[in-house]
């Protein structure tokens, strides 16, 4: 079973934000609008993140592009009452919308913070309507429900589908979440970070690469390529 | 009432209330049911529309439905503090005051439990947590710790009362019709036998030592929803005691609240006297102390070791936008007690009352500088964290406070106000229930 893995490159990173925009295509996040989004209730499961270290004149601008970590030991799943969020077997963890009863244990939980909450029925101008994405497995989720990114695991499986449908053993480069797909630097790596062979495992290996908040032992598969 | 010559003054004490209900009354009970609506209504146009009608956002995801949570469930301790460990060590004032703790702990856990519903995003979906609960989250053990905390409460409520419905059942023969069946019901065929005051002795003190490490208990997992979390300055070993403390701190403060109006409207001056606010004060002074203790405990060996993660939120109670709060929560928790407790004449109920409220209002903002302050800076916080509370949260905070004392209220119209037989029983011994200020402040030989 392959462990899924991301490797993002800050040096090719040009916060263009094309892979916010297009994982909201892919999964069909509501719109805050701009009020709301003021207050801190923007859905943005992948969001590019700026962070200005220092003071002037010894000021640093960055980006982080912040999708979930996908941990190995997730501190989301450990507090769930109901088994909502879980780990599939695929090591992505991800949410049963059905079953989550919108205490937010787990967003305060998760020290990230990449856990989104549904404040009110999710809403889109009829233009952006329109262009909703027709797969049931990112149907628009109700109010009162926790929300985040899964890896586009919906095209996880429509790539072992059509794999099966062609009658060929499913590869991981048959895989690749809408961000990665979308990124206009080749920023991101995806794949298999138990296949030693593959790009995402060697980068993962590289002098540069960090996680977020390693120290707490929550093993996320998200690398960063530090700036050099 | 001329057809019952035979009551005592403590049966026409405890009857009175129950047989008569004053305007004044009825206008504190609609005045409290405006504000129960006026919460209701706040939450049904929350349950409509979704939580965005709170002030809630990322990364403060819980508010002050979790701040009123931990602290209804705080004061709960109230009645298990006063009835089961005072019963436990024999202490004999406690007989008249007895009743009034234990009704709060009922009340209170009620109120406790309704925060979290309120909070949830899914209420419709509440038996997910029976069907799918999971015991590795610390959301169950508070599911699980609060129930079985409710249930041994009421029972523990209930069975001093058996007694007391019986002597309602066969001495207030003029009742209204509900009532004789409420009390003959409740009574259980109770003859007060020698045997069955045994068998109801010997139960009472069993749950009393049931009750304390249960109470202990959940006031610790409570405790652990936050201290289980890796957030800053909620992981941390000190929440458990701290919150024990702090529970039992608040929750004397709120039982001479309410100890104090009742012993007022209802005329209880014979039955709760400067004993009771003589002992009970110096309890709530020395909680006082333990909560200084803690409270230098948590934030000095934060501000020395200055972790950034923890230093950011410690900053933010301490020097930051919260230091108006927390400065004001040290006055109202520390300062006030001692200024007022330290001396005898301030153990009085002008006096044990002011403190009270001030401890109330204290403990209700600690709660509230417990889960903010962790949540606005987060471990990885690019941009802090912005909290205010909307007319929504305000609105079901009042109306819940509302809730509390209406049902309080609603209950010693129909339930008597003290353990009629428990009281009698340490008259009989030659006790005194009211002892005069001239007598030693403390005295070890009471039960």
């Amino acid at each position: 079973m392959p462990r899924w893995g991301m490797v993002i490159d800050l040096d090719k990173c040009s916060a263009c934000q094309a892979c916010t925009v297009a994982c909201r295509m892919e999964n069909n996040t509501p719109v805050a609008g701009p009020a709301q989004a003021a207050q801190g209730r923007a859905i943005l499961w992948n969001e590019v993140i700026p962070s200005v270290e220092g003071e002037y004149p010894n000021v640093k601008m960055r980006f982080i592009p912040r999708p979930c970590m996908q941990c190995d030991d997730p501190p989301c799943v450990k507090v769930c009452p109901v088994q909502a969020t879980y780990k599939n077997e695929d090591g992505i963890v991800l949410i049963d919308y059905d079953r989550c009863i919108g205490c937010r244990f787990c967003t305060v939980a998760c020290p990230y913070t990449v856990r989104y909450f549904n404040w009110f029925e999710p809403q889109w101008s009829p233009e952006l309507r329109a262009h909703l994405n027709p797969d049931p497995e990112v149907a628009p989720r109700p109010k009162g429900i926790v929300e985040k990114c899964t890896f586009c695991i919906q095209r996880l499986h429509k790539a072992k589908q059509a794999a099966q449908d062609a009658g060929r053993v499913f590869q991981a480069s048959d895989y690749v979440p809408a961000c990665v797909e979308t990124c206009t630097e080749r920023a991101r790596y995806f794949g298999d970070l138990d296949d030693p062979t593959s790009l995402v495992a060697q980068l993962a290996k590289s002098p540069r690469a960090v996680r977020l908040l390693e120290e707490l032992g929550t093993q996320p598969k998200v690398f960063y390529l530090r700036e050099g | 009432m001329s057809d019952q010559p035979e009551l005592s003054d403590l049966e026409r004490t405890v009857f009175s209330p129950l047989q008569k209900t004053s305007l004044g009354f009825w206008m504190v009970l609609a005045a409290l049911g405006a504000l129960v609506l006026w919460g209701a209504l706040a939450y049904a146009i929350q349950l409509r529309d979704g939580l965005g009608v709170t002030g809630l956002d990322r990364p403060v995801y819980w508010g002050i439905y979790l701040t009123n949570f931990v602290f209804f469930t705080g004061i709960s301790m109230a009645g298990t503090l006063i009835s089961a460990i005072l019963r436990v060590t024999q202490a004999g004032w406690r007989r008249s005051i007895t009743r009034i703790a234990e009704a709060i702990t009922a009340f209170a856990l009620m109120l406790g439990a309704l925060q979290i519903l309120i909070d949830m995003g899914r209420v419709d979906r509440l038996l997910n947590v029976l069907v799918f609960g999971r015991f590795q989250s610390p959301m169950l053990w508070d599911f699980t710790c609060i129930g079985a905390y409710f249930l041994s409460s009421v029972f523990y409520l209930y069975l001093p009362l058996i007694p007391d419905m019986a002597r309602l059942r066969d001495k207030w023969t003029g009742a209204p019709r509900w009532r004789r069946w409420l009390y003959r019901v409740l009574a259980l065929g109770w003859r007060g036998t020698a045997e069955q005051f045994r068998r109801l002795e010997k139960l009472i003190a069993i749950m009393a030592i049931v009750l304390i490490p249960t109470a202990a208990l959940v006031h610790t997992v409570v405790s652990w929803l936050f201290g289980m979390t890796l957030e800053p300055m909620w992981h941390s070993t000190i929440f458990g005691p701290y919150f024990i403390v702090g529970a039992i701190f608040s929750g004397i403060a709120l039982l001479f609240i309410f100890m104090t109006l009742l012993r007022r409207a209802w005329h209880l001056e014979n039955y709760i006297g400067d004993k009771q606010y003589n002992y009970l004060g110096l309890l709530l002074l020395a909680m006082s102390a333990f909560w200084i203790y803690f409270t230098l405990a948590e934030n000095l060996t934060t501000f020395y070791g200055a972790v950034a993660d923890e230093m950011n939120v410690d900053a933010a109670k301490l020097l930051g936008s919260f230091s108006p709060l927390f400065w004001g929560m040290i006055v109202l928790n520390a300062v006030v007690p001692f200024a007022i407790l330290v001396w005898r004449r301030g153990r009085t109920p002008l006096g044990t009352f002011v403190v009270s409220v001030s401890v109330v209002i204290g403990m209700w903002l600690e709660r509230f500088l417990i889960v903010i302050p962790s949540l606005t800076r987060p471990r990885l916080a690019f941009d802090v964290g912005i909290y205010q509370p909307t007319m929504t949260e305000v609105a079901i905070t009042v109306g819940s406070f509302a809730l509390l004392a209406l049902l309080y209220l609603a209950f010693f119209k129909i339930f008597p106000i003290m353990a009629m037989w428990e009281v009698e029983e340490a008259v009989g011994s030659g006790q005194r229930i009211v002892i005069s200020d001239r007598e030693p402040a403390l005295q070890p030989s009471v039960h």
